[in-house]
């Protein structure tokens, strides 16, 4: 009996202590209404940046991870889950975000409604490295059948930690502020990191198989493209693009 | 008295555990495996699966139920202390016992929901080896050693210096407790060097956190040589000093192996966590000699005269005169 007293005195403690913590953190609703006079991107005009992003060297030996510690996660990778961190697949770096950083000035991009769904899957986050709008929700999805806890460790954007404990789990989230990379991690299962790239503007990618990517829909202009990776950094470059025009960009990283 | 003080010992010998385990949650990097507080993933905390302490839920989860067991304990102990010990000053130092294992509870619920906040978890971290020396005076306070040796001759130089090192000792953890929690860890790579030179060649916060972690080593390795010193060249012929005092030279040989061996090997957590158990350790090894080393002090101080029944009221009746004469505990 004391032992549930003090647990609910605790409880209601914790509750208003997070409530006063945690209030901004709620989804936002995305849609905005623009400004009368919204600068928008022409379409006749516009061009691409496409590229590719290069890794030079012998990739970190990378060991299967080994999920003893869940046995659920150990259940669906008997062999190990494979690192996430460093995949290069013909000479091509992937899961490196690359978006334009500066040089967009004052154009107006409407804040798409529909969710960016991140899933814990297999004790892995899916996507590991992915963009999502300012003020764009995320959906954040437990398909596994164990616990998880969703610690994003944002330094611009409120911070959450929230937890997952059934498979099927849903919550949502917002960043409501340009912010990269906002660090996502379980603390349950300590390889388990994802990265999102929080940004105002619809230009970023991920680099996928071959470490390809494309910015599609840039308006003329000189912009600064920045490309991130979560091991080797940034690495960023200049590039004017004239009307309707396709420019290729490479950035080349190389093992540290 | 006797039952209170195997009691007391038992509550300390927890908290060892309790601080062991408060540094695998750091060490494994598990201190928001469990989001919520003071339930777990909105259970009731001792209702929470067995099966479901998976990854760093068990070292969070563990780490939460150990410190209720503690506390739990330390209610009993702020009770019996207060019902069986004469001294006022000891029951109240048993009351103190209870406020700082539930201060230390909140603060670790701050930390959780608050997202280990620097200042949060350091305090959490110093509350909890000031717990550790309050169980510790405790259990000497309640020792029939302490009831004896109370005539013990007086050391000034002693007194000071075994203080002046508990003090080091004590701001020397506090700063390691900054250090793990601001994540300087590895701020400096290599050891004994600091990126291959004596003085770092370059500077930020958590380098100076780490280097000073390690200056405060070597200050507080010389301040306990000099105490230990100091006890064998003039007290070798009292035990209750010698003993403590070769003790705390072991300890902190240990110590700095340990810390060289947790630079060594990229902070695993076992070698983390040893090294904050056993710097506990340093410490309440050092309050206690600090603390015996006053022992005339507390003989002078004010003590309340006990008369129960024309006997002692100590369980032990180590200081019991018969006759129903007025007995001091002190």
């Amino acid at each position: 009996m004391f032992l549930k007293v003090l647990n609910t005195s605790l409880a209601a403690a914790a509750l208003a202590i997070t409530t006063i913590a945690c209030s901004g953190g709620a989804p936002a609703p995305a849609a905005t209404t623009p400004p009368p006079n919204a600068k928008r991107v022409d379409e006749t005009t516009a061009g691409s940046v496409t590229g590719k992003v290069t890794f030079e060297g012998t990739p970190p030996a990378s060991a299967p991870i080994k999920l003893d510690s869940d046995p659920a996660c150990a259940q669906q990778h008997p062999g190990g889950l494979p690192p996430d961190s460093f995949v290069v697949s013909s000479g091509g770096l992937e899961n490196v975000f690359v978006y334009v950083k500066d040089g967009l000035g004052d154009y107006y991009f409407e804040t798409p409604t529909t969710a960016v769904t991140l899933d814990q899957k297999g004790c892995h986050y899916t996507p590991h490295v992915f963009g999502v709008r300012a003020g764009q929700p995320l959906e954040i999805v437990n398909s596994d059948p164990t616990l998880h806890n969703v610690n994003a460790m944002a330094k611009v954007n409120q911070s959450f930690n929230l937890g997952q404990a059934i498979q099927g789990m849903k919550n949502q989230k917002v960043f409501k502020t340009p912010e990269v990379m906002v660090h996502i991690k379980c603390d349950v299962h300590n390889w388990m990191n994802a990265y999102a790239g929080v940004l105002n503007h619809p230009y970023f990618a991920v680099t996928a198989n071959g470490g390809s990517f494309e910015l599609k829909g840039l308006p003329p202009g000189t912009y600064t493209i920045e490309a991130w990776h979560e091991k080797l950094g940034t690495q960023t470059q200049s590039v004017t693009l004239a009307a309707k025009e396709s420019k290729p960009i490479t950035f080349a990283f190389k093992a540290s | 008295m006797l039952w209170l003080h195997r009691y007391v010992k038992l509550v300390v010998a927890c908290t060892v555990l309790l601080i062991a385990a408060g540094g695998m949650v750091t060490s494994t990097g598990s201190g928001l495996a469990v989001p919520d507080w003071p339930n777990t993933y909105g259970q009731f905390m001792f209702s929470f699966p067995l099966e479901k302490m998976v990854g760093g839920i068990f070292y969070e989860h563990g780490h939460r139920m150990i410190a209720s067991t503690v506390g739990f304990l330390t209610i009993i102990l702020a009770l019996w202390t207060w019902k069986v010990d004469p001294r006022r000053w000891v029951r109240w130092l048993g009351v103190s016992a209870l406020g700082a294992v539930i201060l230390q509870g909140l603060l670790g619920g701050l930390t959780v929901l608050f997202l280990l906040p620097a200042p949060v978890s350091i305090g959490h971290a110093g509350l909890a080896q000031l717990f550790f020396c309050i169980t510790v005076g405790l259990a000497l306070f309640t020792s029939p050693g302490w009831m004896r040796t109370q005539s013990a001759a007086d050391d000034a130089t002693l007194r000071r210096l075994a203080f002046i090192t508990t003090a080091l000792i004590y701001c020397q953890i506090l700063i390691g407790a900054t250090m793990r929690h601001i994540g300087a860890g590895l701020a400096i790579p290599d050891f004994p060097f600091a990126y291959g030179q004596l003085v770092p060649p370059f500077w930020n916060a958590g380098i100076a956190v780490h280097y000073a972690h390690r200056i405060g080593a070597t200050i507080v390795t010389l301040a306990i040589l000099a105490t230990a010193g100091h006890v064998w060249y003039h007290h070798r012929s009292r035990p209750e000093l010698v003993r403590p005092a070769t003790l705390l030279v072991v300890f902190v040989l240990t110590q700095v192996t340990l810390g060289a061996f947790v630079v060594w090997s990229g902070l695993q957590p076992l070698i983390n966590t040893a090294h904050v158990v056993n710097g506990a350790l340093v410490l309440s090894t050092s309050l206690v000699l600090t603390l015996r080393s006053h022992r005339r002090l507390f003989a002078t101080a004010p003590a309340r005269t006990v008369v129960r029944g024309g006997t002692a009221s100590s369980g032990s009746g180590m200081l019991g005169r018969p006759g129903g004469e007025r007995t001091q505990h002190i």
